[in-house]
């Protein structure tokens, strides 16, 4: 009895020892896949887009716990929550600019309802939200590409003239119309979607996207000379000048 | 315990049918309740409550967020605003106070789910399956909390059945009813009482809460137990009842303080000799089974 | 007559001569895949771009710009780019409806289908009654510058010459009427000397409240590409709010409601001032005139401004000389007009320089700003004198240009004369001679066609209102949603228990549900058309399709009806006993089966493909309804005395070959300017310029002073409400709102203030709020940001949305010799809801 006792200790301690490690094996295992879901999780499909104030995707899904409260104080159709089986982390607050873009409210209440800061509270003017950045993406099929007059993307866009502009050209086919490009300016574009929404086209031709996925660098090695010098005010090389040109009959 | 009597018929013979489920019919209430608020806003433009379990703002002012979503929020490294904190401080208190896991069996909407499935086990008379640690949960709970660290990401509410349903009834369900299948089948037939015993990181959460809660269940009528074995066979938690119960002769309190006990109230339920009540922890007084007026009624010792 | 004989030959010539040397003639014309293309027209504006239309099984599938169209080069704007699903609504209507109660018709009866005889039973019982009752005055039409030219004309002849009454007025009265009034004032003919040509040729572009960057899109693509390719091309804007021309404007003045008056009477003092005047041209071609003033608005005589007014809608004009205008404008300094406008010194300075630099040709181009004005004959004449003053006219670039904003407001409403006061071709009721020829040529004994003017449009609501008005039907427009105050005029109008009202539409549009009939019509491509767009040009197009369910073109609803009537219910005995041979005859017989109209047989129309296409009204009437209903309006180009010269049109058969024709077509070729010599076929050698629609062949500077808007913004409503239209939808949207991508594109009306009043108000974008005027209230959303931007004290509001209804808002004050109403001027109030 006496050595049996210490025995059966030993065997349950080797028992939960081996139920231990077990455990930890199972968690472990668990513990991988749930973090390379999270990886994955982050490669939002470029339709969807994030509310006002939603900052980057990684410090986004870090910050939001799926609550809702943007979704209800959207005073528009804009906002959903990912359901599970939609391309987009479940639970997570995001709008479809095609079905429904984000109206631009002034007041943002959609920020101002998210108990977290996984919107930004900093947001309070909302022409300085990023919620992706509208590309055409289609020359071929844009109307106004085409020399149409459709321009819809442009009239409907909140920040009109500024986000999006006109930019004309001579129409070389038809002698005497002109075209009118509309032209995306990054610095101004908010991403709400209203030209996507509003492209009238089956497919739009423009559209919203990811500003990772929207958006060129320039090499930090290459300056263009014009921009540099309106910058300056004065030309960077100062005291430069050009000789004049030999020219018949003595023109100036 | 006869095989073929459900537990809890003596206690349906001795006090009646309702008497004998009124705090599982209470829970139920309380369920359907908690997620009427959040519908009536959405269903009928009565906004009471709004958002989700996850975080919510009741009548415009009251924010209420779950501190486990928050805590990991916090390692996933984010800033915290203050409405967050606040309603989780707020959330905290009050679980601290009536025990953690009183959100398992009063507020988790799995939780009639797998509930279904253990009385669906029992009268089918399923046994076996695949059987975990209860320390499995605290493991889980461990590793969501590193995952969210790790990845700066709340990993967990990408899978979190818990919020997921809940969030899924309010926003809209997607395909989310598969989770609440997986979970019934899971404990159905993988595991009994797998999930919310078990696995469940969100009651392991909820549980470390309430070590010190103040709202306890306790054996307090120990001595008129006839060893029926009934409440046993309906607590979710059956290692929480044998101390209180049957410590009388060591001196071990007759008042359950396990925090892994859910004080769902069935063991009160379905005990015909009335041992078991509702009180706090610091009351370990033990009635005698003698007292006039409840002296329980014979019972067959077949 | 021996001119226009050798016209037609001349023309059939040139036809020729193109058919034998193969060119402009389409080859086969259906495309592999099936589809049959026709050329065909756009349905919406008045620019008038040319489409072809592809049909396949009976449907129309598609469209497209024809790329040889000179006005469009195969462009479209975006209404355009959708023509193909304009008819193809869910909710057309297929039968015709009438409200009835116990089987039996009753105005508070619910709309049940009935059979087109059934409808016409009902609807010529109650016009015989009302005629019975109360005379011809009693009945009224409400017509259109979407209706077909025979269309119109087939309508104005059964109201004029059959029921004997003018009460027969077009939309277009809300629209061009004011530009109508300034043309025959300062020109004596109706309709622009210039063309689009002027787009190209202009050295300055100066818009005088039009947008055309969103209501002629295809025109400003063309205007904007000359500004773009002309070294020193300039473009001016004058607007009350900043609209999408102020894009492209190197100069864009936003001044204040109706100082436009103003605006204008400075530049000529600026011109005579600085002495840059043509003073060559001047003695040659301008008389200098006056007009009464204190006219008042337009509004019920009762109304206290009438009554206080001192001229009520008088407008004969004083000459007066050169020295005397000098005096005239001399108040109107720099100074005191920026003061008044709103617009600084420098800008209205550019402004005036353009017009007075001799070396710059200058086109002006005018819509609703101008003619929607209580002061609209006016202001048109206002331009009308800086362009005259320069001699900047008639020649390529040098324009004053009205743009119209239907397709045929110029070929139907004006050139066939469906206005209340007009006949065919620039003849009108009041003058003795011209009823005398209209009726020589329509075969109608002496005296048919009643010498005073009908009711005009608002009067024709005034009248259903008062119940002088009895029988009633609207074609083509949805006058209901576009005439002004609908809470107080327009509505009760239609509901008066003793009215009959009788609309034809494709749609159940506002209009036709406050009906007691409606009778589904067929639209666009469903029926032989021909529009006229605003440079005089004209475009046929066949029946491409059958129409919808039992929908029929407005020319066999009008037709078939006067079946209905026999002469002796309609005229009295002494007028029949002038013509005994149309005793016992119908009036369809009197006036469509006269020998003339029914002249040509109901022989298959076909392309020169060989293509062969349906005609419902000549199948249903035995003739070729279409074509004779044109050659006889042709009539009153050509023959007799009273014809004025200059409205020639080429022969039926060549528009169904030729893209589309500049009228006068004389010697087979278009006339692109008018008034000048070697452009214009009338003006003859060494004689310059010449104004030949006045006896002198000058044409007519008119002064006229600033005098304020009928109603301005006060303490209580205390912003100018203007309204408008957008790109995307077509006036009352009926159709644009039908096609789900132009829904889609601008879904709702909504009211454009300034973010300052906005503040102001308490008022936060996209909130719904109310607007209010001392006339009705309705509810919206305020806009602060995108396309106008209107300046503090000023609320631009769109009326395409049934919704919301703005016109509930609209005060019915008119320019009272025009009667066009001011749709851009009233004051309102704007509140959170």
């Amino acid at each position: 009895m006496t050595t049996q006792k210490p025995k059966r200790a030993a065997k349950s301690r080797r028992q939960f020892l081996a139920d231990t490690a077990r455990t930890a094996c199972g968690v472990g295992v668990a513990g991988l896949v749930l973090g390379l879901m999270a990886k994955q999780a982050r490669s939002l499909p470029p339709t969807a887009l994030r509310p006002p104030g939603a900052g980057t995707e990684d410090s986004f899904l870090g910050a939001c716990i799926r609550c809702g409260l943007c979704v209800r104080d959207c005073p528009y159709p804009t906002l959903s929550l990912a359901e599970l089986g939609d391309p987009v982390p479940v639970g997570t607050p995001y709008f479809v600019a095609r079905k429904a873009p984000c109206e631009m409210c002034d007041d943002i209440p959609c920020v101002a309802a998210c108990p977290t800061g996984a919107l930004d509270p900093a947001l309070t003017d909302i022409d300085k939200s990023r919620m992706g950045l509208a590309v055409l993406i289609d020359e071929e099929t844009c109307l106004n590409f085409l020399g149409l007059r459709c321009d819809v993307c442009y009239r409907v866009c909140p920040v009109i003239d500024k986000a999006i502009t006109l930019e004309r050209s001579h129409n070389v086919r038809t002698g005497h119309h002109a075209v009118f490009i509309p032209t995306v300016h990054s610095e101004h574009c908010t991403g709400c979607g209203k030209c996507e929404r509003s492209c009238v086209l089956e497919e739009a031709a423009i559209k919203v996207m990811p500003l990772a996925l929207a958006k060129g660098q320039i090499g930090g090695h290459y300056r263009l000379g014009w921009k540099e010098k309106e910058k300056a005010g004065h030309e960077l090389v100062p005291g430069l000048f050009d000789m004049p040109d030999r020219l018949p009959g003595g023109q100036p | 315990m006869n095989g073929l009597e459900k537990p809890g018929a003596a206690a349906v013979k001795e006090r009646g049918w309702i008497s004998a489920h009124k705090w599982l019919l209470a829970r139920r209430l309380v369920q359907a309740g908690v997620l009427g608020l959040f519908l009536l806003g959405p269903l009928a433009g009565v906004w009471i409550v709004k958002g989700n379990l996850a975080a919510s703002l009741t009548l415009d002012v009251l924010p209420l967020t779950d501190p486990y979503v928050f805590l990991q929020t916090l390692l996933a490294g984010q800033a915290v605003k203050t409405t967050a904190l606040l309603g989780a401080v707020i959330v905290l208190a009050f679980y601290v106070l009536v025990g953690g896991r009183t959100y398992c069996s009063w507020v988790c909407p799995i939780n009639p789910v797998t509930d279904l499935a253990h009385w669906l086990r029992a009268r089918l008379g399923l046994k076996g399956g695949v059987q975990f640690t209860r320390r499995a949960r605290y493991w889980l709970l461990a590793m969501t909390l590193a995952v969210a660290w790790i990845t700066g990401s709340v990993a967990w509410e990408l899978v979190n059945p818990v919020s997921m349903v809940f969030r899924g009834l309010v926003f809209g369900l997607g395909f989310a009813w598969t989770v609440i299948l997986a979970v019934f089948l899971f404990d159905l037939f993988v595991s009994n009482r797998g999930w919310c015993g078990h696995l469940c990181p969100v009651g392991a959460f909820y549980g470390l809460l309430g070590t010190a809660s103040l709202v306890r269940i306790s054996a307090k009528r120990r001595s008129a137990c006839d060893d029926c074995m009934d409440c046993f066979a309906v607590c979710p938690e059956p290692q929480v009842i044998n101390p209180a119960l049957k410590g009388a002769d060591k001196g071990v309190s007759p008042v359950i303080r396990f925090s892994a006990c859910t004080n769902c109230g069935r063991c009160i339920d379905v005990c015909a000799k009335d041992v078991f009540g509702f009180t706090t922890r610091f009351n370990s007084k033990e009635i005698d089974s003698d007292t006039p007026g409840e002296a329980p009624a014979l019972r067959d010792a077949a | 007559m021996t001119v226009s004989r050798r016209d037609f030959i001349k023309t059939n010539a040139a036809l020729a001569a193109a058919t034998a040397a193969g060119v402009n003639l389409p080859g086969a014309a259906k495309a592999e895949d099936g589809i049959r293309w026709d050329k065909g027209v756009c349905r919406f504006c008045g620019t008038g771009c040319g489409v072809l239309v592809g049909v396949q099984d009976g449907r129309v599938v598609a469209t497209q710009g024809d790329p040889d169209a000179p006005v469009n080069k195969g462009l479209n704007c975006i209404k355009g780019y959708f023509l193909s699903k304009i008819m193809y609504g869910k909710d057309r209507l297929e039968t015709p409806l009438l409200r009835m109660k116990d089987g039996k018709y009753a105005k508070d009866g619910e709309f049940t289908p009935v059979s087109w005889d059934q409808a016409f039973d009902v609807m010529a019982e109650k016009w015989k009654a009302a005629m019975k009752n109360k005379g011809p005055t009693s009945v009224g039409m409400f017509g259109s510058g979407q209706w077909t030219l025979w269309e119109g004309y087939a309508a104005s002849k059964l109201m004029k010459a059959g029921f004997r009454s003018n009460n027969i007025d077009p939309n277009a009265r809300h629209c061009m009427a004011s530009a109508v009034g300034a043309f025959i004032r300062a020109f004596g003919i109706d309709e622009p000397m210039g063309c689009y040509d002027d787009l190209e040729h202009a050295d300055a572009f100066v818009l005088w409240g039009a947008n055309m960057a969103e209501m002629h899109p295809i025109l400003w693509s063309r205007l904007t590409d000359t500004r773009l390719t002309k070294k020193g091309c300039e473009v001016h804007v004058l607007s009350t709010f900043e609209n999408r021309c102020f894009e492209l404007a190197d100069n864009g003045m936003v001044f204040t409601p109706q100082t436009d008056l103003a605006i204008l009477n400075f530049i000529a003092n600026y011109i005579i001032e600085n002495k840059a005047y043509n003073q060559a041209f001047i003695d040659k071609s301008v008389n200098f005139t006056k007009t009464p003033t204190d006219i008042g608005y337009g509004l019920r005589p009762e109304h206290p401004l009438e009554k206080k007014a001192k001229n009520p809608a008088k407008g004969k004009l004083t000459n007066i000389t050169f020295e005397e205008y000098a005096a005239s404008v001399k108040p109107y300094t720099l100074e005191y007009t920026s003061k008044l406008s709103g617009v600084p010194q420098d800008q209205l300075l550019a402004l005036a320089k353009v017009y007075a630099d001799p070396n710059k040709k200058v086109s002006s181009y005018w819509t609703m700003g101008f003619n929607q004005h209580t002061r609209g004959v006016w202001v048109n004449g206002l331009l009308y004198n800086v362009h005259l003053l320069m001699g900047k006219i008639s020649e390529p670039g040098n324009s004053p240009f009205s743009l119209t904003g239907q397709p045929s407001a110029c070929g139907t409403a004006r050139e066939v004369g469906t206005f209340a006061h007009r006949l065919p071709a620039d003849l009108v009721v009041m003058n003795e001679a011209h009823r005398k020829y209209a009726e020589q040529v329509w075969k109608l004994p002496a005296g048919t066609i009643p010498p005073k003017p009908g009711y005009h449009a608002v009067l024709q609501n005034r009248m259903l209102k008062d119940g002088k008005l009895n029988a009633y039907w609207v074609q083509c427009t949805n006058n209901m949603q576009a005439a002004p105050n609908m809470n107080e005029e327009g509505y009760p109008g239609y509901r008066n228990p003793e009215n009959f009202i009788t609309v034809s539409d494709p749609y159940p549009t506002v209009t036709a549900m406050a009906a007691d009939l409606i009778l589904p019509t067929a639209m666009w491509m469903e029926k032989e058309g021909a529009y006229g767009n605003a440079e005089r040009r004209t475009q046929f197009w066949r029946q491409q399709v059958a129409p919808y369910g039992q929908a029929k073109s407005d020319v066999w609803q009008v037709i078939e009806f006067s079946k209905r009537f026999k002469m002796e219910d309609v005229w009295p005995a002494e007028l029949l006993d002038q013509k005994p041979e149309y005793k016992g005859k119908t009036l369809y017989e009197v006036l469509y089966t006269n020998g003339q109209v029914n002249k040509f047989p109901a022989d298959p129309v076909k392309d020169a493909a060989g293509n062969v296409y349906e005609n419902h009204e000549s199948a249903d009437f035995g003739f070729y309804v279409q074509k004779g209903l044109f050659e006889e309006y042709r009539l009153f180009q050509y023959e007799g005395p009273a014809a004025k010269k200059g409205h020639q049109m080429a022969d039926f058969d060549l528009y169904h070959k030729a893209r589309g024709l500049r009228w006068p077509v004389i010697d087979g070729k278009e006339t692109l300017w008018r008034y000048r010599e070697g452009y214009d076929p009338f003006v003859k050698a060494g004689e310059g310029v010449k104004f030949y629609g006045k006896p002198n062949g000058k044409a007519n500077v008119i002064f006229a002073p600033y005098e304020p808007a009928a109603e301005s913004p006060d303490d209580n409503y205390n912003l100018w409400l203007c309204t408008g239209r957008v790109l995307e939808h077509w006036h009352s949207g009926s159709m644009t709102r039908r096609v789900p991508e132009l829904y889609r594109a601008y879904p709702g009306a909504k009211i454009y203030m300034h973010p300052d009043d906005a503040e102001a108000r308490g008022l936060k974008r996209g909130q719904a709020v109310k607007v209010e005027t001392r006339r009705g209230e309705l509810v919206t959303r305020v806009e602060t940001r995108g396309r106008n931007k209107p300046p503090k004290g000023l609320v631009f509001m769109p009326w395409f949305d049934a919704s919301q209804l703005v016109n509930k808002l609209t005060l019915d004050a008119t320019d009272p010799l025009s009667k066009e109403t001011d749709f851009k001027k009233c004051a309102c109030k704007v509140m959170a809801v």
